[in-house]
């Protein structure tokens, strides 16, 4: 699509990975985000009346797009398996519900994760370079990413280096970002920009352009460890950017939302926005991911109420 | 007595900070109280008024425009110069009304009311605005804004104190106005009309027309680039006198502020801010406020 | 082929039907034929009765009143009799009326909004999040004035003027009847209220929360009709303040029937605001702002920002931004909760968008909608924008009350605020930038009474709103908003 007709920046986003001085000119004439403006929207997507086949497809799509996470200091192998097991076949009673896109576990627990899934189609995604505060050297960020790569991880989430970004040294951050995609070889890269440290909707958008122009193969909202996790808003701002960004150069590129999503509500909600603000095309797991570990349960209460008419108990739903 | 001939004064209207004859060259003869012949005072057109309204509607913004303190300190003027010209305000109304002790005391009241509506400039807009708490993270702000261009038919009794006490609010809010004076009356408002000019006002903001009140009004009250018409001048008139100025006046939904029944006692009237506002609408700004 | 474990191929996602249950309006308690005077429901004194159709399907909805001269005189006598008591009741306890009636509308907040959705024709997320939340909130919020007159800074003792006479329009009928409602009796008047002829239903669903509230006999009167009742009512000499919105044609008439009867009088009119989006504007904020502005209510808004003023640089961006925007908009059964944009008011209003719109092709603008599938019954029109649109088209001077937007463009701020000003209308006006000094200079020479910057359509009972010019005088809402209903000062056309 003609650029001008995209935004109203007269440089093209790769010329703009030239050089830090053609960068910093794209991200600084990248039109302001209206916070209220965006949340008004954000609520109103938010009052979609998903019933029936439509909550059956989200409810599915949910499930499809979910990385089925764990992150914590207490994971073992053994944690690992059963959250494995459980994204290869999220409802042992019922074939027809389907297995969640990827798991996302610490590097150190690629192998396990891997052995895991084995040929399931789940991918294993790793969190790397010093997630979640990212405030390592670059060298050791590179070694977390290869470990991981090595260790068999089919995608790797990364975070940016949000002090550098507050600082204002944009290079340093896109830099780092390019560096770890050569680091990743052929592992798909989420990029995770921390919008609650990021402060304001403008910065979500610069940081998510920055991103994009540097390589991501997903943008990704949250680390799921600071106060503030997704928002809709915020994804909004995100969302916007991966559109516009397809239309000026072709490529379609991923949302990923992460931390705080607990119920089927929330899911849909999410899903609305990628379908009525993206578009369509976004509702697959190649360009839309739920980062979330309770979620789960909640889809499959919700699906067995659709399919049985009947409320049901959390204590019928396996756990990991 | 001397035995010098005195010069008698020309009066002519006030149309756009110039004092020129009606363009019809009509005149009509004012006498005194006694009858006697005190002057020829311009009989205005209704060209004239068209013209008095181009010039108020080209001087509105600028006026409009200058900081309230600025527009203070003009009226202000208002009042300095005329002090200085009391004494032949004085016997401009004591000639035609025959008392020269209330003649004083009427041009006193005047000279105080331009006091008193010149520090309301910067004032009135903090007491009829607001900053409203609206449901939601907005900036919400209400002020006043004057309308434009005012109409009036100043009060017949009072010639000076009246006609000021309907003029100065109309200006502190920063409208232009086209003013029609006291049809027997005519010779105080020519002459404040004088003391404006040499008092900062810019021209065109006071424009005054002197002639038959039932000749100019209806032709004030239909004018389509009128904002607002003041009949305080047809007090005493029938309901069906008025109603045809008011049915003029709906045309283009000039805001109106009827005829009392009967002409106020000018020195008595309270003064706060309804005339100020009446001549201003509300203009309220929304601004959403986030990072 | 994809990498991942599940492919959807090129996925759809149609929402499912998710309609608001009809029967929560109760539409069989309408009480047909009726009339609301001094407490009681009585027919009109000649029996005349009118139907009320829903827009979306053309059904039946009700017959109801048509008030006479006879009717009229009833109720403004209601009202006369009940304005001593109401007026000299304490503040406080007139306030507490008014708390009931908001509490009582919040507690029936659904079935006002099912109700007003099926007379009206807009969308049911619109009556559930903004027309009846907003009611109430006006209602609540002069409820707390009722005991406060004497420090609202209007001079001294305000005193209630005796009988006010109100017509409202078509367009927000529970929320205009709130917006007339809520001052006038927090100040101790008394109201003969007339809604519109195609929407009287909520109205007169609002007197069983008067009933509900116990709010004394003729302190407020509902009488329904067309525009000879509303005619007869705003004539009556036994009216003591006229508060009208609706048309700036129907508003002169009035203000020329009240001329030299000293009587007060507020109008609240016509509207051709301009949505006025520089280059540096919050881009998607402002195609949102677009949308709201002119879609919100299928354009049926007086203060709707018909006309958008695109700085030139940015026209063939923000016109493909609120195209591909518009296009998703959901156009259809207003009481699906996922529906943008509802059924126009009338098949008369209707005609009156298809009229203009047409002449906006005629004169050589470039006419573009979203193609969108309109359902078989019922009055529709599907959102529209022009482009090329000169200053001089119909389509850019007239008020077209429906959701058609017109397309202009500007080189510079004055030019905005030139071409913003070159109409008689002036009730509001929208200006779209982030630079903050742009908007205050904007903001001071934009003839409207309601200025939004970086945000459009907000309305809220605190905030004073009415217009300048041919857009009416007077203000509903805020303190300013009181002004209308009390006397202690004298008052240009209510304008004070």
């Amino acid at each position: 699509m003609d650029a001008s007709l995209v935004l109203p920046v007269d440089l093209d986003p790769r010329e703009a990975a030239r050089s830090a001085g053609a960068l910093t000119r794209f991200l600084g004439a990248l039109p302001g985000v209206d916070a209220w403006g965006a949340e008004k929207r954000a609520a109103t997507l938010a009052t979609r009346s998903i019933k029936k086949d439509a909550k059956a497809f989200a409810i599915d799509l949910a499930i499809r797009t979910m990385d089925l996470t764990t992150l914590e200091g207490a994971d073992t192998p053994a944690r690992v398996r059963s959250l494995c097991a459980r994204a290869v076949r999220p409802d042992p009673t019922d074939p027809e519900v389907p297995s969640v896109a990827a798991v996302c576990v610490y590097p150190d627990l690629v192998p396990a994760a891997v052995a895991a899934v084995g040929d399931s189609g789940v991918l294993v995604a790793s969190v790397a370079t010093a997630f979640p505060s990212g405030r390592a050297s670059l060298a050791v960020k590179l070694a977390d990413t290869r470990d991981a790569v090595a260790a068999g991880a089919h995608e790797i989430d990364m975070v940016i280096d949000r002090g550098a970004f507050l600082a204002g040294d944009m290079a340093k951050v896109f830099d780092e970002i390019v560096a770890v995609k050569e680091a990743c070889g052929d592992a798909h890269l989420k990029v995770i920009l921390e919008t609650g440290e990021l402060a304001t909707y403008d910065h979500v958008r610069r940081a998510s352009w920055l991103a994009l122009i540097a390589g991501a193969d997903t943008i990704k909202t949250s680390t799921g460890k600071t106060a503030t996790n997704a928002t809709l808003p915020v994804t909004l701002v995100m969302l916007e950017a991966v559109r516009d960004f397809a239309e000026l150069t072709g490529e379609a590129r991923g949302v990923k939302v992460a931390g705080g999503i607990r119920t089927t509500k929330d899911a849909v909600r999410y899903l609305v926005m990628v379908n009525e603000v993206a578009g369509p095309g976004w509702l697959t797991p190649d360009r839309f991911r739920i980062g979330a570990s309770s979620l789960l349960t909640d889809l499959l209460l919700q699906r067995q109420k659709l399919t049985s008419g009947v409320y049901g108990s959390a204590d019928r739903v396996p756990i990991d | 007595m001397s035995d010098r001939l005195s010069v008698m004064k020309t009066y002519k209207l006030a149309i756009g900070g110039q004092f020129p004859r009606s363009e019809s060259g009509r005149s009509y003869e004012v006498v005194a109280h006694d009858g006697r012949f005190l002057a020829n005072a311009a009989r205005a057109s209704r060209k004239d008024v068209r013209d008095a309204v181009v010039a108020a509607r080209a001087a509105q913004a600028k006026w409009a425009g200058a900081t309230a303190f600025n527009r203070g300190q003009v009226l202000y003027r208002v009042a300095e110069v005329l002090e200085g010209r009391a004494q032949q305000l004085v016997d401009e109304l004591a000639a035609l009304t025959g008392d020269a002790d209330a003649a004083a005391v009427e041009v006193a009241a005047t000279v105080d009311r331009w006091v008193w509506y010149a520090g309301w400039t910067d004032k009135f807009a903090q007491v009829a605005g607001s900053v409203n708490p609206v449901a939601g993270p907005f900036f919400n702000l209400s002020a006043p804004e004057p309308l434009g261009v005012v109409g009036i038919v100043a009060p017949q009794g009072s010639a000076l104190l009246g006609l000021t006490s309907v003029v100065a609010p109309a200006l502190v809010g920063g409208n232009a106005v086209v003013v029609v004076a006291s049809e027997t009356r005519p010779l105080p408002a020519v002459t404040l009309a004088e003391v404006l000019a040499t008092s900062d006002v810019p021209g065109g903001v006071v424009n005054v027309l002197t002639g038959g009140r039932d000749e100019l009004a209806p032709v004030l009250a239909g004018h389509l680039d009128v904002d607002g018409l003041d009949l305080a001048g047809m007090a005493g008139a029938t309901v069906d006198e008025l109603a045809a100025l008011e049915v003029l006046a709906a045309e283009d939904v000039t805001r109106v502020l009827p005829a009392p029944a009967a002409e106020p006692d000018w020195t008595r009237v309270p003064h706060g801010v309804e005339r100020i506002m009446a001549w201003c609408d509300v203009k309220t700004v929304w601004h959403p406020k986030g990072t | 082929m994809s990498r991942y474990a599940v492919d959807l191929g090129a996925p759809t996602w149609e929402y499912a039907p998710a309609p608001e249950a009809r029967d929560l309006a109760r539409l069989d308690t309408v009480p047909q034929g009726r009339l609301f005077i001094g407490g009681a429901w009585v027919e009109a004194a000649d029996g005349a009765t009118m139907p009320t159709h829903s827009p979306a399907t053309e059904e039946h909805l009700a017959d109801v009143a048509v008030a006479g001269a006879a009717d009229v005189d009833r109720a403004v006598a209601a009202a006369r009799a009940a304005f001593p008591a109401w007026s000299a009741l304490p503040g406080r306890e007139r306030g507490k009326y008014l708390f009931r009636l908001a509490r009582l509308l919040q507690e029936r907040a659904r079935e006002f909004a099912v109700l007003e959705t099926i007379d009206n024709g807009k969308p049911i997320r619109e009556t559930r999040d903004f027309d009846v939340p907003t009611a109430a909130a006006h209602l609540f919020h002069h409820a707390g004035w009722a005991d406060k007159l004497d420090w609202a800074g209007l001079g001294p003792a305000p005193r209630p003027l005796g009988v006010a006479g109100q017509v409202i329009p078509w367009n927000f009928p529970l929320l205009m009847l709130a917006w007339k409602v809520a001052p006038a009796l927090a100040t101790g008047n008394t109201v003969v209220l007339k809604p519109a002829e195609t929407t009287p239903l909520t109205a007169l669903r609002f007197a069983d929360l008067c009933a509900q509230a116990d709010l004394p006999p003729g302190v407020l009167n509902i009488i329904t009709g067309a525009g000879a009742t509303g005619a007869a009512l705003v004539r009556h000499p036994g009216v003591d303040k006229v508060a009208f919105t609706g048309s700036t044609a129907v508003g002169k008439d009035i203000q020329r029937a009240l001329a030299g009867t000293g009587r007060r009088l507020t109008l609240e009119l016509g509207g051709k605001a301009a949505n006025i989006v520089f280059a540096d504007a919050p881009l998607e904020q402002a195609v949102e702002g677009i949308v709201d502005g002119i879609f919100f209510n299928q354009g049926h808004v007086c203060c709707a920002g018909s006309r958008l003023l695109v700085e030139e640089p940015v026209h063939d961006l923000v016109v493909e931004r609120l195209r591909r925007r518009m296009a998703t908009l959901r156009l259809g059964d207003p009481l699906d909760k996922n529906t943008d944009v509802g059924a126009v008011n009338s098949a008369a209003q209707l005609a009156r968008i298809t009229e203009l719109a047409a002449a906006g092709e005629a004169e050589g603008a470039e006419r573009w909608d979203t193609g969108c599938a309109l359902p078989e019954r019922g009055h529709w029109f599907r959102p529209t924008v022009f482009t090329g649109v000169s200053q001089s088209s119909r389509i850019a001077q007239e008020e077209i009350f429906g959701p058609v937007l017109s397309v202009l463009t500007f080189r510079t701020p004055e030019e905005a605020v030139a071409k913003a000003n070159n109409t008689p209308y002036g009730l509001s006006a929208g200006i779209w930038t982030e630079k903050g000094s742009r908007i205050l200079w904007m903001a001071d020479r934009l003839r409207a009474g309601v200025v939004w910057a970086n945000t459009f359509n907000r309305f809220d009972p605190a905030s004073p709103f009415g217009g300048v010019k041919e857009s009416g005088f007077g203000r509903e809402g805020g303190r300013q908003g009181l002004a209308a209903y009390l006397s202690s000062a004298p008052s240009a056309g209510g304008a004070a």
